[in-house]
């Protein structure tokens, strides 16, 4: 096992110096073989989400469907990555996408504000694995975290992690609510130590929700806690990333800072849920040389 | 779960099997003269010798064209042609005239950009990314700062009577040419003074497109002269009677060799000479923006930048952390092709540049210092050298005390504050230095007692036309950019 850091002792994040990097990333070039590839790539790491109150079964079926079968009018398209419930809907999702291999993400722990006691956010993940979720998107108390209970923090995290048993644990930071990269920084290493498998940017309900330089604090990170313990852990941002032209200079990044290892869905998701079709529709752009309009691509 | 011996060998593979496009820009979008004369008194005019000598690409060795060699007659004809410039025209124009000038220079740089992008890029190997984002802009920037103070020289000097130099003779170096060119020229004229410039012999090819900027800007005949050759030339400006100020900006050892020449003239001088700088990380700082910026700091255009941050002072505490981080950041370094808009890092300058950097290679393993280089690839042909850094380096090494001016980062470590100011300051140059703390304290503490013309706190080879750069000690002394940088160019007559 590797030590447990004392959290407030997180290295510190220079933001002009961590956004000044994070502009580089815009500067690769990315066309026609490398383009495709990496759209291709895209596609394949949306986590296909739908989060809302009037989210119902009819909904979430459909969904499934595009997450199987994204744009069937083309070949060699890849599917998505998994698709991102409440807990409530994952019996549906689950039967839904039956041996596709797709997995069934569901956001867990009085999502998205977190404020519930530990033992309701146990029962909500342990209720969403039950119905048969393979990944927990859980929050982190962000108003504990504020007020310096890091240990409160990281109780919670490893308890859902125990909670969670076989299922992957995202651990949401709700970076824009943390306020600093200091704090990004910080709230990703307890998440860390105490048992994430991903760490995730955004919930989607806050502003901003992920930014690149948000996003490479959390990769660097990533790295750091790799490098101490030889552990991988997930990168997921969310929220925010609607554009083909924005994920791919997300997947520069993780190329750059994190290399070959985490450029696959195993280690990298977008948590999205308008991205899949502007993918789509660059695909089959650099595939045929037009652009289709936006109603060749089914909205679900 | 890793055991620590496993730690030890984790690797990080930056060689994906997702890959970027190849974005060369195209060279049709430049126009480059089969041959180029000297621009004297407005005109193109052939060198007297009849000699010209060939300019290169260093990516790839092939010649790109030529240009005159001036002799001293050739200076001689410039630096009368800029005489009767400054008498008749230049000095009677009012200041606000002037300022037009200098003003349409910069709009028609930034016109022109793209093209002198791609020309800095070819002749000097600089990659594409830096001549278009950085040298060019910053280029068109100090003619746009230096236009505005034209006429209200009396707001930088209150209660005081200014009046311009005469002739200026000015040499640059061939590591920035446009850029330093711009450095030289947009003062000098702004405050009423001509100018004789020369080019390094090496990369002349961006002054020369500046001299077509000057013809077409309609600026008076003779306020802007540019000859080209190589050491003789610079000579013959140095040496020449008539001239009223030298401004330099190249190699120590030039420096040392204009200041004998000129010792018991009225020459005044400016000179902005070599560097070693130190660039200090402390356990408290912001590590992977400390390690983005010690990158930046000795791998920006080859290294061969005055104020490069080669030696890097870092925190025993933190050494082998950051020197982990250093060699993933190396080995992510996109190194070839200069025209390429992936490239981060472009060709060695000059085969002789080439060699010198070599030389220091084979020196600093000589001395015991361990080498470490990216595992990057780079083309058979033309001057190459992969990024490079020294760890177990010592304050005595040579590594460590003569400038390389290549991508080499020598890194030596530290214990206490004083230790490493002393350090720092033990050195016979003195033009730049970075510290990386994020204690405010601290900065304020290290930048107080460091002996640097320009000390940059986290954050590195940051320039802008209205601060002042300049050095200590044997890296010359004068100020360029800012209200400091118009001084060099004026008496104050009451």
């Amino acid at each position: 096992m590797f030590a447990i850091p004392d959290f407030s002792l997180s290295p510190h994040i220079d933001q002009v110096g961590a956004e000044e990097r994070a502009s580089r990333f815009t500067k690769r070039s990315i066309k026609k073989e490398s383009k495709l590839n990496g759209l291709k790539l895209v596609l394949n790491m949306i986590d296909l989400t739908t989060l809302e109150g009037k989210d119902t079964d009819g909904k979430v079926k459909q969904l499934c469907y595009k997450a199987m079968h994204p744009h069937d009018a083309v070949p060699d398209i890849p599917t998505v990555a998994a698709i991102c419930v409440y807990p409530s809907m994952v019996k549906v999702a689950r039967k839904a996408l039956g041996d596709s291999g797709i997995k069934v993400a569901s956001v867990a722990t009085a999502f998205p504000s977190g404020q519930a006691p530990k033992d309701i956010k146990i029962r909500d993940t342990k209720y969403a694995v039950n119905e048969g979720a393979d990944e927990v998107d859980m929050v982190i108390s962000r108003g504990k975290f504020h007020a310096g209970e890091y240990n409160f923090v990281f109780d919670e995290i490893a308890a859902i992690k125990e909670a969670c048993g076989n299922a992957r644990l995202k651990v949401i930071l709700e970076t824009g609510e943390l306020g600093t990269f200091d704090k990004v920084r910080r709230a990703s290493d307890i998440a860390m130590h105490a048992g994430a498998d991903f760490i995730k940017t955004s919930t989607g309900k806050i502003q901003p929700a992920a930014t690149m330089p948000v996003t490479l604090v959390m990769l660097e990170a990533i790295r750091d806690f790799y490098y101490k313990t030889g552990k991988m852990i997930g990168m997921k941002p969310a929220g925010g990333i609607s554009k083909s032209k924005l994920a791919l200079h997300y997947l520069v990044m993780v190329k750059e800072v994190l290399g070959e290892a985490w450029l696959n869905n195993e280690w990298f998701r977008f948590g999205a849920s308008s991205l899949a079709n502007d993918v789509l529709m660059q695909i089959i752009k650099e595939k045929t040389g037009v652009y289709q309009a936006a109603n060749y691509f089914s909205v679900d | 779960m890793a055991t620590k011996a496993k730690n030890n060998t984790l690797k990080l593979k930056f060689d994906t099997s997702w890959s970027y496009a190849p974005a060369p820009e195209s060279k049709s979008a430049a126009t480059i003269n089969k041959q180029y004369d000297l621009f004297i008194n407005g005109e193109w005019v052939k060198p007297s010798g009849g000699k010209y000598f060939d300019t290169i690409n260093p990516a790839n060795e092939e010649k790109l064209s030529e240009a005159a060699d001036a002799n001293v007659a050739d200076v001689d004809k410039a630096v009368k042609a800029a005489r009767t410039a400054y008498e008749k025209v230049w000095k009677k124009m009012p200041a606000k005239e002037r300022g037009k000038y200098v003003f349409r220079i910069a709009r028609m740089i930034q016109e022109k950009a793209r093209e002198l992008a791609i020309i800095e890029s070819l002749d000097g190997g600089k990659p594409i990314r830096e001549s278009r984002d950085f040298d060019v802009p910053t280029a068109a920037n100090h003619f746009f700062y230096y236009a505005g103070w034209a006429d209200k020289l009396e707001y930088a000097f209150p209660n005081r009577t200014t009046e311009p130099l005469g002739v200026a003779g000015q040499i640059i170096p061939w590591n920035f040419p446009l850029l330093m060119a711009a450095w030289k020229i947009a003062p000098a004229i702004a405050t009423g003074n001509t100018v004789v410039l020369k080019p390094a012999e090496t990369t002349p090819l961006t002054a020369l497109k500046l001299a077509e900027i000057i013809q077409e800007s309609d600026l008076p005949p003779g306020v802007v002269n540019i000859i080209t050759g190589a050491g003789a030339t610079g000579a013959a400006i140095v040496n020449h009677p008539d001239i009223n100020k030298i401004a330099f900006t190249g190699s120590t050892d030039v420096g040392k060799i204009i200041q004998w020449a000129i010792a018991g003239t009225k020459k005044k001088a400016t000179l902005e000479l070599g560097g070693k700088a130190a660039n200090i990380v402390f356990e408290d700082a912001p590590i992977d923006q400390a390690v983005e910026g010690v990158i930046n700091g000795i791998y920006f255009n080859q290294g061969h930048v005055c104020c490069a941050g080669s030696r890097l002072y870092v925190e025993e505490s933190v050494a082998k952390q950051v020197i982990k981080k250093l060699k993933d950041r190396i080995e992510s370094l996109i190194v070839g092709n200069p025209l390429d808009k992936n490239t981060d890092i472009g060709a060695i300058n000059s085969r002789g540049q080439l060699e010198t950097i070599q030389k220091y290679l084979a020196i600093g393993k000589k001395e015991g210092a361990e080498m470490y280089q990216s595992s990057c690839a780079i083309p058979g042909k033309g001057f190459w050298c992969r990024p490079t850094l020294f760890t177990n380096v010592a304050q005595s090494n040579r590594i460590a005390q003569e400038e390389i001016f290549g991508p080499v980062l020598a890194i030596l470590t530290f214990r206490t504050d004083d230790e490493v100011i002393e350090k720092a300051n033990n050195s016979p140059y003195g033009l730049s230095a970075g510290v990386w703390t994020d204690k405010g304290s601290k900065i304020f503490n290290m930048t107080r007692r460091m002996r640097a013309g320009v000390v940059w706190a986290n954050t590195f080879n940051k320039f802008d036309p209205s601060s002042p750069f300049g050095g200590y000690k044997e890296s010359g002394f004068g100020r360029e950019g800012g209200l400091h940088g118009l001084l060099p160019y004026l008496n104050l007559v009451n």
